[in-house]
């Protein structure tokens, strides 16, 4: 892909995946009522309130540092958008594949959590601090059971299809992980799906793992002190971030298409591929974050490290070594 | 412009001035799937920060004055403050009390007084629709 290609997708495809993400963000909130038994706001809530939010005042507090604090949000919302350049989308290649492949993309999903702890510690609010201290202990939390996943993958990889780039996503696409095993394989794949959805949520900062931002003990936590256009873009950043995780999901687990089974070519089969592709972001969003928001009440900060640490390390670790002896198990 | 955007996205702060808690009830009542105010856009959130309606109960202790002059201006421009029951209108049942500083409108402009002890969720919902009304006047200034 040319330069001047990648330019001319990039910045329709950001605005795309953003409103897609919001619009996501208020099909979890409706769906969220509905199964509260509420009916809840209407799918383009989202936008209303980053509208409305643009029009407010864009409060910086008297001892914060305002350089920081007026920064980190549009760091949030940019590094976000440049993830979308990386993972594939819709069926499609990412725009930047070759320049970046699964360990990039990991490092750089840290960048949003980063930019909200620092914008938590500048804004000179306890609360926020707090808050910054949590998200930061929930950050290395789900590090662990993530770097096992994403071994896993790589071992896998490396033994299926050796020669291929093993942390790139083109490998998965053109192989899907599920061929690459046999059945003991498929039950540590199917662990390790489960672990990364729950690595997954916390990494949104979906309800059980909010203690961040938990709004009715802390205050907002991170983002108490954050008002207006600064907020707006913190906002947005998120939504664009599930879009990006959700994808990321998608490519390692199910890079599944339609359209070879529907006997679909050309555009027709891109087009449909595409539409699969939202309906398989829809299911990982449900699962990752409404599902668990509305079943599951917020976890302490302890419950999260433990969570982590202890329960998906410990399923990630049994998926890792079913995985390894079906490996081992073929290989003979 | 500003306030029509305003008036489907309404995020409220809720401020406790010394109310006995049966108001909040009734706010959080109010949040409950009988009366959904969610599906209005209306959503309660932890930091003045963040809100555009301030909902405060209480006939305002001594101590919280300062508080509440300081949570008032906390809040961002445009915003909307609500005194809900009849505490925060009148200080009602606290009258004349020693160590009551209110009502309300005596600390921080109010501009929807929301009546009853407590008042029901209906009349709290009644209220934030007069709020987008005032919201809708100002539009037209
Ligand atoms: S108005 Fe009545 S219910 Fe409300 S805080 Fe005062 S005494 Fe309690």
């Amino acid at each position: 892909m040319t330069l001047t290609t990648v330019l001319l997708m990039s910045v329709p495809l950001a605005l795309l995946c953003l409103l897609l993400g919001l619009i996501y963000k208020g099909i979890d909130r409706r769906l969220g009522a509905r199964m509260q038994a509420r009916t809840g706001p209407p799918v383009m809530q989202p936008l209303r309130d980053i509208r409305k939010l643009m029009l407010k005042e864009n409060i910086v507090p008297k001892h914060a540092v305002p350089w920081l604090f007026s920064l980190m949000p549009v760091v949030a919302l940019g590094s976000t958008l440049a993830l979308l350049m990386y993972v594939p989308l819709f069926g499609q290649a990412p725009l930047l594949g070759s320049y970046g492949d699964m360990v990039s993309v990991l490092y750089m999903l840290l960048i949003p959590s980063l930019t909200l702890v620092i914008g938590g510690f500048v804004s000179s609010s306890p609360y926020a601090v707090v808050g910054a201290q949590r998200e930061m202990v929930t950050m290395i939390s789900y590090e662990f059971p993530l770097a096992i996943t994403i071994v896993a993958f790589a071992w896998l990889a490396s033994v299926a299809a050796p020669g291929s780039a093993a942390f790139a996503f083109s490998t998965f696409s053109a192989v899907p992980v599920w061929s690459m095993t046999s059945i003991l394989g498929s039950c540590g794949l199917i662990i390790l799906f489960a672990v990364m959805i729950v690595v997954t949520s916390g990494e949104m900062g979906a309800v059980p793992f909010d203690a961040a931002e938990a709004e009715t003990e802390i205050a907002g936590g991170l983002l108490s002190e954050y008002s207006g256009r600064n907020l707006a873009l913190f906002y947005m950043a998120s939504a664009v971030k599930m879009v990006v995780l959700g994808s990321v999901i998608i490519a390692l687990f199910l890079p599944f298409g339609i359209s070879g089974y529907a006997g679909l070519e050309g555009m027709a089969a891109q087009a449909a591929d595409a539409g699969f592709f939202l309906l398989k972001l829809f299911a990982v969003i449900f699962a990752a974050s409404t599902f668990p928001r509305v079943a599951v009440p917020r976890l302490r900060i302890t419950q999260i490290v433990k969570m982590y640490w202890v329960y998906a390390t410990a399923a990630a670790i049994i998926g890792l070594t079913l995985i390894g002896i079906d490996v081992l198990v073929e290989a003979i | 412009m500003k306030a029509k955007a305003l008036n489907r996205s309404l995020w409220v702060f809720h401020v406790n001035t010394g109310s006995c808690n049966g108001c909040d009830i009734e706010i959080v009542a109010a949040m409950t799937p009988r009366y959904d105010l969610e599906r209005f856009g209306i959503k309660l959130v932890g930091s003045p920060r963040h809100a555009d309606v301030l909902l405060v109960t209480g006939p305002v202790t001594r101590d919280m004055k300062k508080k509440l002059k300081l949570i008032y201006d906390q809040t961002p421009d445009p915003k909307v403050v609500m005194s809900v029951g009849n505490c925060g209108n009148s200080t009602g049942v606290f009258y004349e009390s020693y160590n009551i500083e209110g009502p309300i409108d005596r600390i921080v402009p109010v501009d929807i007084y929301v009546a009853g002890c407590p008042p029901r969720p209906e009349a709290i919902i009644d209220g934030v629709v007069k709020a987008w009304k005032k919201l809708e006047e100002m539009k037209k200034k």
